[in-house]
């Protein structure tokens, strides 16, 4: 087990260049499976240092349910903000929202703020140094709360059981 | 059948690339604007290349997936862009400071 | 029915990056460009694609993808400099 784990430090960053590789060369041929495994335990030992503080993943399958979940909220989002572009833009109101934050890794900061980036009306644009709250700007709020509450709720969570698993 | 489905792909693309730059174009501040390109347009590409991966897949010679990587790409970095250019709007204007 | 689907995102695209490099024109602040310069660059590639798709030619992918990591690169460094005054720290 510990010849495995020093093998491939990072399963699924292994897992994901393999088919990035894949994906790349736009092919299955035996002979680029080879090299695209090479590379995939390869570039995460070399590039083993210049991470601070691995992302440890403790339910892969909570990670696949979020983006299943975070695909469907892009569609949603798009229709959200496709009509208030197009709806008459004196009537929104928007807002810069300080979101308190629960995360402490700093990969899954970075995750969560670019699902905030991606989803109904809200661009998350700073994090204060002390990593404790995020600053969010909503297109259209009508109740602060709500909004945090939903982004606590629809993402940090799951997020935290990923990554953190308290 | 599957042309109608590209075709479909091809449309709803286009709109949402087309909505997320009226967007950028009609609302009135920065932080605003950054709505558009940030979903709008990412998911209008994202349409695009979509149609394209079933066009070349229908075309007889295997399945052609690379496009995916392009919206891949598009989805991880369209959220870096937009945090950055707001946070170098309000380094502008001065609120940054602690 | 195809042929009427690309010549429609044709005109989206060509009209959104129209109104991207009206923006770009027009500013008013440093930001405002740096957005108008990533929206125009992410339609490029739409636009690439789109082209590909009507010549039947697999060969723009490249060419997307590089343009796709070009422009992120040129909206980092640029905001960085904003940010800092600086690219390379």
């Amino acid at each position: 087990m510990t010849a495995m784990n020093r093998l491939l430090p990072q399963p699924l960053f292994s897992l994901f260049l393999l088919l990035v590789w894949l994906l790349l060369v736009n092919t299955i041929a035996p002979g680029h499976l080879v090299l695209g495994t090479l590379l995939a335990i390869a570039l995460p030992l070399i590039s083993s240092r210049f991470w601070p503080d691995r992302p440890r993943i403790h339910s892969p399958w909570k990670l696949l349910r979020y983006i299943a979940v975070l695909l469907w909220d892009i569609g949603l989002a798009n229709l959200t903000v496709a009509r208030l572009i197009l709806g008459p833009t004196r009537r929104l109101h928007p807002a810069f929202i300080h979101l308190p934050l629960e995360l402490e890794n700093e990969f899954a900061i970075a995750v969560l703020a670019s699902t905030i980036s991606l989803t109904p009306g809200t661009v998350s644009s700073d994090l204060s140094p002390d990593r404790k709250t995020l600053l969010i700007h909503a297109l259209d709020v009508e109740d602060e709360a709500t909004t945090i509450a939903t982004i606590k709720q629809r993402y940090e969570r799951p997020l935290r059981e990923i990554f953190e698993s308290c | 059948m599957l042309d109608t489905l590209i075709a479909l792909f091809l449309v709803i693309g286009g709109a949402f690339a087309l909505i997320g730059s009226i967007g950028l174009a009609r609302l009135p501040d920065l932080f605003m604007r950054l709505h558009g390109p940030t979903k709008a347009t990412t998911l209008g590409v994202g349409g695009i290349l979509i149609a394209s991966v079933l066009h070349f897949s229908s075309r007889g010679d295997g399945l052609s997936l690379h496009e995916l990587l392009v919206t891949l790409f598009l989805f991880i970095t369209a959220p870096i862009s937009a945090y950055l250019i707001a946070r170098a709007m309000l380094h502008l204007r001065g609120d940054d400071k602690p | 029915m195809l042929n009427a689907a690309i010549v429609f995102a044709f005109a989206c695209i060509a009209a959104a990056l129209l109104l991207n490099f009206w923006r770009l024109l027009r500013g008013p602040t440093t930001p405002d460009r740096i957005l108008a310069l990533d929206t125009m660059y992410i339609n490029t590639i739409a636009l690439l694609v789109l082209f590909g798709i009507h010549l039947d030619l697999t060969a723009f992918f490249e060419a997307a993808l590089l343009i796709a990591m070009m422009g992120f690169v040129g909206t980092v460094a640029l905001c960085k400099y904003l940010l800092r005054g600086d690219i390379i720290e």
